[in-house]
């Protein structure tokens, strides 16, 4: 019977080339434009780090003076030096550390290559294991290395190719702002996108090349970049960032259990009100403590441009849609002639709705194969643009499918009315005329 | 002409009228929205800057090593860039216009007030005025003598010498009018941090300020301090000449800047027109996008009309055929699809008023846009009422060439 309708369908479809055309014309665009956005606002907001984004909190703290204070504003989105590491000398998580980032100058020992700037990640030890970031070759460092301010690097892939040929690079010599370090890794491939832990350098900007221990880059007095709020006194100067009244610092910490969680949230609130006893918070004492999704959520990281190109595609399918319905109100009603004299020949109302919803799927499945066309264009066309998460944009299984379905669903629906409608149709009225 | 037997024609096709009616509607209150959209880029695009952007170039260097002496070095490395023939004059400032990030501070008219009356863009470095062709309408210029090392004004902040700060500066005409609405700003003091005051010297016309994120907050609104920078505190030298000398100097200041320290590293460098085109990429990126999918909406719209008019035409064959050998004109029978398609649009674009006004708070809760002005509805109607009309014509006068003996055939 199945077969029996396509052929039907088909020949139907045939019979009105332009207004077939028009029809799968205006389901592909409205498929292709609304896939388009929807893959990158679904690339854009994936989990950074599956499985363990929603242990990873990020600890706030509000140590601003009075000024410029009014009940319940949310506390500033780094950490000061001075808080970051009291929290991290309390060793409360299962894993903490406290990070920051910067540009170190480069000098590669091959002649053929210029001096350059690495993207810097200046970390404690935690980082590695917190994060759960592979390695190609050797390992982070430990906490005596952040002690003793040892001058040894980690490298990103990308780079250890650049430098070393993409060989086991551990024990090799690295040149960074005039100084000696050894390659103590080289990790594997790692980009959790956005840029979760510091979204201040770019949310979906490139990665990091050299990550080397924080106590190395302030004794070396690295570069850093990145925002620094200061209030008060606070000048933002360089060289005294551990001392002004600037936030700068991210801090992260791994809790595994909701008790921990619950744990950790009131050692924050009672560290919070020791500072304000203490003078140093002159503000009431508040924090707060979001894990990764609830971080990225709070600072709305998916560009609003994205959101609003979304809704827009969705105005566009939807507009698209009522077209096609009303052009394939038009087809069936002209048939009303043939239909009439299937029902007087003893056709079911459900046979003859099923035959031309099968009609409308099959212009929606056409309409979906050309719709998916049109977004894999159209993701090529977001790769062309400027912003940094252009080159993110591309098509997954999952949205491939749903790409899929949406478009059939859609079209499925759409000839949901006209179907309904041409088969109510009286076979008498159509037989007299 | 009567619209009666339209109207009456029309209700036996209620469904298939109101479909048409509901996406000219939809089509027309995005349309609206989208041409609004596209407006405010574009407004964003060409937002005056007040700087001379054809006559500046910049370049971005670091250090490799820690340097001591960057007071001195950052001197020598401008006396050499003066002399590059055809530049006029160089200023190492901390931002200029255009970046992304930037330096900002908050401005209290009184030093008890509570909540910031603006919050306003810092810029630092000499003979920056001059640099960047900022035009001065009243006041006078920043002193050389007013001049302080920013490392200087670190120490006295960290030993709270307030006084020793330097307590002129210059503000844009933007500025003062939010400050001191109606009063000449000459003079008027305003309070930065825990109190401290800070006199107005002189007014600028225009400068606009640094960073996506605070254009919002007030675009001019900038002020300009007589605080010298090394190169680590600075953000790159930027040089003032003629707009057809710039690859000129550019190249030669690679060369000098390169001759006085081989040991630095050339992170950025360009004309100020170039970096003004790619802090607005994004924008442009955008209003393409949206001029593409409102021509689309309009596109399927049309082919909508044209669909559905056909298909219309094809099934009154007949009855236009009777009509004609009764008599009507061919202009007759034009006219009747014309109005026929023009009572539809305009219920259409009725409804499309009210999606456009109800997407436009939509817009205004979730994307902090401003109110769209009612200017746009007029706008939106009557290209709807255009591509009504162009999409109708080609059925119409298909109907129009029906002749009248198809009302003799059966069939």
């Amino acid at each position: 019977m199945f077969g029996y309708y396509l052929d039907l369908a088909v020949r139907s479809l045939r019979r009105s080339k332009v207004l077939t055309a028009l029809m799968v014309l205006a389901v592909a665009l409205g498929i292709g434009a609304c896939m388009t956005t929807l893959t990158v606002l679904h690339v854009l907001s994936g989990d950074p780090l599956p499985g363990r984004s929603g242990s990873l909190y990020f600890p706030q703290l509000d140590p601003r003076d009075t000024v410029g204070y009014v009940p319940g504003i949310e506390p500033p989105e780094q950490l000061t030096w001075i808080d970051g590491m009291n929290l991290l000398r309390a060793k409360r998580a299962t894993h903490q550390a406290l990070m920051t980032g910067g540009m170190v100058p480069l000098q590669p020992a091959q002649t053929n290559l210029d001096p350059f700037h690495a993207n810097g990640r200046y970390t404690t030890a935690d980082f590695f294991p917190m994060f759960g970031v592979p390695f190609h070759y050797g390992s982070g460092w430990s906490s005596a290395e952040d002690d003793s301010k040892a001058r040894v690097v980690v490298i990103s892939t990308a780079l250890n190719d650049k430098l070393f040929g993409g060989q086991n690079s551990v024990g090799k010599t690295l040149r960074l702002q005039e100084a000696d370090f050894r390659v103590i890794g080289v990790l594997g491939d790692w980009r959790p996108d956005p840029h979760f832990y510091d979204l201040n350098m770019g949310a979906y900007a490139d990665y990091e090349e050299v990550y080397l221990p924080l106590s190395t880059s302030r004794d070396l007095h690295m570069e850093h970049d990145g925002s620094v709020d200061c209030w008060g006194d606070g000048g933002g100067e360089q060289a005294k960032l551990e001392q002004s009244t600037c936030t700068w610092m991210q801090f992260w910490v791994q809790l595994d259990t909701p008790a921990s969680v619950a744990d950790y949230r009131s050692f924050l609130q009672h560290y919070a009100e020791d500072q304000h006893a203490s003078g140093r918070f002159a503000r009431p004492p508040t924090m707060r403590l979001r894990n990764v999704p609830q971080w990225l959520e709070y600072k709305q990281v998916v560009p609003s441009d994205t959101r609003l190109q979304a809704w827009l595609a969705m105005g566009f399918l939807l507009v698209c849609l009522i077209n096609t319905v009303g052009l394939m109100l038009a087809k069936f009603m002209r048939r009303a002639g043939e239909l009439g004299v299937r029902r007087a020949l003893g056709a079911s109302r459900r046979a003859l709705f099923g035959q031309l919803l099968l009609e409308s799927g099959v212009v929606g499945f056409v309409g979906g194969v050309l719709g998916l066309l049109l977004a894999l264009l159209g993701l090529w066309l977001v790769r062309q643009q400027p912003s940094d998460y252009a080159k993110l944009a591309h098509m997954d299984s999952a949205m491939l499918l749903t790409t899929f379905a949406i478009a059939v669903l859609a079209t499925m629906l759409a000839g949901l009315l006209p179907a309904w409608r041409a088969c109510h149709i009286a076979p008498a009225l159509q037989l007299k005329a | 002409m009567d619209i009666r037997p339209i109207l009456f024609t029309l209700r036996k096709h209620k469904l298939t009228c109101c479909l048409l009616v509901l996406q000219i509607a939809f089509t027309c209150a995005i349309v609206c929205n989208t041409i609004f959209l596209i407006g405010q880029r574009l407004d964003r695009i060409h937002i005056p800057s007040g700087i001379a952007e054809r006559e500046l170039v910049y370049v971005e260097l670091s250090n490799i090593g820690g340097r001591t002496d960057g007071m001195a070095r950052a001197a020598q490395d401008m006396a050499a860039l003066r002399q590059i023939p055809g530049v006029t004059v160089v200023t190492l400032p901390n931002e200029m216009p255009f970046d992304n990030g930037s330096n900002n501070m908050d401005v209290r008219t009184d030093p008890n007030q509570r909540v910031a009356t603006l919050d306003a863009t810092q810029y630092f470095g000499e003979n920056l005025v001059k640099t960047f062709g900022v035009q001065l309408v009243e006041g006078r210029d920043l002193l050389p003598e007013e001049y302080v090392d920013l490392t200087d004004v670190f120490t006295m902040l960290a030993n709270k010498q307030y006084d020793k700060l330097p307590h002129s500066t210059l503000i844009t005409r933007d500025m003062a009018e939010r400050l001191w609405p109606g009063q000449d700003p000459l003079g008027k003091q305003f309070y930065v941090g825990p109190g401290m005051p800070f006199t107005v010297v002189g007014v600028m016309a225009n400068l606009i300020r640094p960073g996506r994120d605070r254009m919002s907050n007030g675009a001019g609104y900038s002020s300009v301090w007589p605080v010298r920078l090394t190169l680590e505190q600075g953000d790159g030298y930027i040089l003032r000449c003629a707009p057809e000398d710039r690859d000129r100097v550019l190249k030669a200041a690679l060369e000098k800047l390169r001759a006085n320290d081989p040991n630095r590293i050339v992170t950025a460098k360009g004309t100020m027109e170039e970096h003004r085109h790619e802090f607005f990429q994004n924008d442009r990126a955008m209003a393409g996008i949206l001029v593409g999918v409102c021509i689309a909406l309009l596109v399927v719209t049309a082919l909508g009309i044209v669909g559905l008019a056909s298909f219309w035409v094809a099934q009154r064959n007949r009855s236009i055929g009777v009509r004609r050998a009764l008599g009507a004109t061919r202009g007759n029978i034009l006219r009747y699809f014309q109005t026929e398609n023009f009572l539809l649009t305009s219920m259409g674009i009725g409804l499309g008023m009210v999606l456009a006004y109800g997407i436009n708070l939509f817009l205004i809760v979730h994307y902090e846009l401003p109110r769209m002005p009612a200017l746009y509805f007029p706008v939106g109607a009557l290209i709807l009422w255009t591509i009504g009309q162009v999409a109708v014509l080609g059925p119409a006068l298909r109907a129009a060439a029906v002749p009248p003996v198809v009302a003799t055939r059966s069939v």
